[in-house]
């Protein structure tokens, strides 16, 4: 995925060392490898690549990596629907994905 | 337990038909799979359990890659939609392979107590919840189907296969639902399209109005070309990173010439066209972050931003500017 990069400050991303116990769980199921190993711990070594997929909080045993928690995806139509249904009062017709 | 279907690893013609449907958005969301347990080869006691989701594309994805392998296949109830995106939405969960595993009473099956979840389930599936929920505990496999055989030899997966890529042929096969997405937006923009070209001199005059609204609508294709087609299939070498300047540079530059070949259009005329191509190719474009697998949530609330002001700015000056140009020529 080195050609493809987005906002690289966007992402909501936060990991907590201190917690972490070196599992390697986030460095095995990452999408685009931005996890590695350093010293025992856990080190984001590539965050402008993250996509808050969610996959390495979700895998997390310790709970010491935080991703953007908001439900959705990174969907254009999604956001845009789910601001209509807040304006609206309804719930999201979701996007189709 | 009743006997375990056997499924075909070879896709016949009927497959291919769906596969088609599904594609295109004709059967996009009614292509489900029967939740449950599945076979391929000869399978025994000690064959992997490989667990997937229970929509059309991914079934044939899994199975079409397993020829040579002997496996159970324990499709989950994702209401029809892919792993990742299912796991995304929580239906691909630890809750559901758990409720499968007991449901198809894998226990009694096999004697191993792993297992294969597809890596990109990852979002939804703390594997190692799995075990205390039914027993059985949860691997990562690879990303992509077509690396379980080497997976299943090795028992390891290589950085390769836990990589998510976007070749041009992975962008190539989403054009076709990105147009076909947009057809019920052109047909409601029709009678409007009708209006603005009506208005002029000589109200509603028919062969001004047709003519001009002829203009408007292959303007309008033509921003389907770049938003939807181009935008995707160029993707890594069109230039910045937010999707809807992508699809207002390409938008611009793709109808620039036409414009230039058409001299009897007025200047009025040509800049309303060229701001409503521009403003409905970056719209499409904007959407096609929906369909990667590298734009962050974050990332794109923050363009849809800049990106809504650009194009309902430019379409509305579009609206204005293509009846004024009626009274200039």
């Amino acid at each position: 995925m080195r050609h493809f990069r987005y906002l690289e400050d966007a992402a909501i991303l936060r990991l907590d060392t201190d917690k972490c116990i070196g599992c390697g769980n986030c460095v095995l199921v990452c999408p685009h490898r931005i996890f590695a190993l350093r010293d025992g711990k856990a080190a984001i070594v590539d965050r402008g690549a993250c996509m808050e997929c969610g996959a390495c909080a979700t895998n997390c045993p310790v709970g010491a990596i935080y991703v953007n928690p908001d439900d959705g995806c990174g969907c254009a139509a999604y956001i845009i629907n789910s601001w209509i249904a807040k304006v609206r009062g309804k719930p999201s017709s979701g996007c189709g994905c | 337990m009743g006997a375990v279907p056997r499924v075909a690893t070879r896709l016949g013609l009927r497959d291919h038909l769906g596969t088609v449907g599904a594609r295109t958005g004709l059967a996009r969301n009614d292509y489900r799979v029967t939740p449950g347990l599945y076979c391929v080869g000869s399978p025994g006691a000690d064959s992997p359990v490989l667990v997937s989701a229970n929509y059309k594309l991914t079934f044939d994805a899994l199975r079409r890659e397993l020829a040579s392998v002997d496996a159970w296949l324990l499709i989950v109830d994702s209401r029809g939609v892919n792993v990742w995106c299912a796991a995304g939405k929580g239906t691909f969960s630890c809750e559901e392979i758990a409720y499968q595993v007991r449901r198809c009473r894998l226990e009694d099956l096999v004697s191993h107590r792993r297992l294969i979840l597809p890596q990109l389930a990852a979002n939804g599936v703390a594997a190692h919840r799995l075990k205390e929920l039914c027993g059985f505990s949860g691997r990562f496999g690879p990303i992509f189907a077509r690396d379980l055989p080497e997976y299943l030899l090795q028992g390891k997966a290589s950085e390769a296969m836990r990589t998510v890529t976007f070749t041009l042929g992975e962008r190539a096969v989403l054009v076709p639902l990105e147009i076909c997405m947009v057809w019920k937006k052109l047909a409601m923009a029709l009678p409007l399209f009708l209006l603005l070209s009506g208005i002029g001199p000589e109200l509603f005059a028919l062969h001004s109005t047709l003519s001009r609204f002829a203009v408007l609508l292959a303007a309008t294709l033509v921003a389907l070309v770049a938003g939807a087609v181009l935008v995707p299939l160029l993707l890594p070498w069109v230039p910045f990173r937010r999707f809807w300047a992508k699809g207002l540079l390409v938008g611009a530059l793709l109808f620039l010439p036409l414009l230039l070949a058409l001299p009897e259009l007025g200047l009025v005329e040509g800049a309303a066209l060229l701001l409503w191509v521009s403003a409905c190719s970056s719209f499409m474009a904007m959407n096609f972050t929906g369909s990667t697998p590298f734009t962050s949530l974050s990332g794109v609330s923050q363009e849809l931003r800049s990106g809504l002001f650009f194009q309902l700015s430019a379409a509305f000056a579009a609206a204005v500017l293509w009846p004024l140009a009626a009274f200039f020529s």
